[in-house]
């Protein structure tokens, strides 16, 4: 067996515990998506196009609230800016392959397959770019295509679910579960309390746009709390 | 909601989702990003998502907007397991759980 190969089995057996996330997750988004009013073809293409539960869950729950659809957007957007920090960090290790197989990282850079790759990488950063590509690949290739197909299974079966499991509630418990493991230090907290502060103080305002400026005060406030801190460890 | 707008968000969130993931790994050389970036993009998800979930949770849509005593409880449950056990799956169960536990408890 080939080097690439070895390291492409690594990413397989590495990527593979996030099948049980992945599962119920992409299930539970076919319903809701379902449920919400999106027919089959849109729910599909959404989880094809953007793979990123998150965001989806955002953009869905906006769509109910009637949201104007730029909001909508810039919401789903701003869910995803961290993978932005995905990309630059990734960027010193596959920067030197072919940018037909970065554009496909792109593609498929989501929270789980960047956790295993970076730490991989870090451990053994002499891998060449190529090794590091295979082993990339492996860590999605059972994510993906399970994630699609969950996604469908849950939007066909979506519709035979009754209204009595209150499923409109299943967005929100997704949000707080989502949020809860994040919550790992002071900024963070701080952050996310002034998150809620912001959004219910300016619930009245129109076009979702109190959540735009919790999300903008939150970070600040994130970041100033960190400065703070890291001047005190110092000074 | 229109079909139309459902196909604006479907394509452009894909698209602009995809710009962000290959940003840096787009770049020749890989650049690095600016250091007071770095440290606003860390908070980016404890910023958007408790601003989104705090008004579901306090005024439920399926209620008419009245604070409902299953729901409050199944959104505390969700976030003290996922904050406790760092297990989002976990609090995503835990959180449905008590929901219908409640409600079954209150009719």
């Amino acid at each position: 067996m080939s080097r690439n190969q070895n390291l492409f089995w690594q990413g397989v057996i590495a990527g593979a515990p996030f099948v049980l996330v992945v599962i119920p997750f992409s299930l539970l988004f076919g319903v809701v998506a379902t449920e919400s009013g999106l027919d089959l073809v849109q729910t599909m293409a959404m989880t094809v196009l953007v793979i990123a539960g998150a965001a989806q869950f955002a953009a869905v729950q906006l769509l109910v609230d009637h949201a104007p659809t730029l909001v909508i957007i810039l919401t789903g957007l701003a869910v995803n800016l961290r993978m932005a920090m995905y990309s630059a960090s990734l960027a010193p290790h596959l920067g030197k392959a072919p940018f037909w197989q970065r554009a496909i990282v792109g593609y498929f850079l989501v929270d789980q397959s960047y956790a295993v790759a970076m730490q991989k990488f870090e451990a053994e950063p002499a891998l060449t770019p190529a090794q590091k590509i295979a082993f990339f690949a492996g860590t999605m290739v059972l994510i993906a295509p399970l994630w699609y197909l969950f996604t469908y299974v849950g939007a066909v079966a979506g519709a035979a679910i009754p209204d009595a499991f209150a499923l409109d509630f299943a967005v929100p418990i997704t949000f707080l579960a989502l949020i809860g493991p994040s919550l790992r230090s002071l900024p963070h907290l701080l952050a996310a309390l002034v998150s809620v502060a912001v959004s219910l103080a300016l619930a009245w305002m129109p076009y979702n746009l109190w959540l735009l400026i919790a999300a903008l005060a939150a970070m600040v406030t994130g970041a100033q709390i960190e400065l703070w801190q890291g001047r005190r460890r110092h000074g | 909601m229109d079909d139309q707008s459902v196909w604006i968000v479907i394509v452009l969130l894909g698209l602009g989702t995809f710009l962000i993931r290959f940003s840096f790994l787009g770049l020749i050389g890989g650049r690095e990003l600016p250091e007071w970036l770095l440290r606003h993009l860390r908070y980016v998800p404890v910023a958007v998502l408790p601003g989104l979930v705090a008004p579901l949770v306090l005024w439920p849509e399926a209620t008419g907007g009245t604070p409902d005593p299953s729901r409050l409880a199944a959104a505390l449950v969700a976030l003290a397991v996922g904050a406790g056990f760092k297990s989002t799956l976990g609090a995503i169960f835990a959180g449905m759980a008590t929901l219908y536990l409640v409600q079954s408890l209150i009719g």
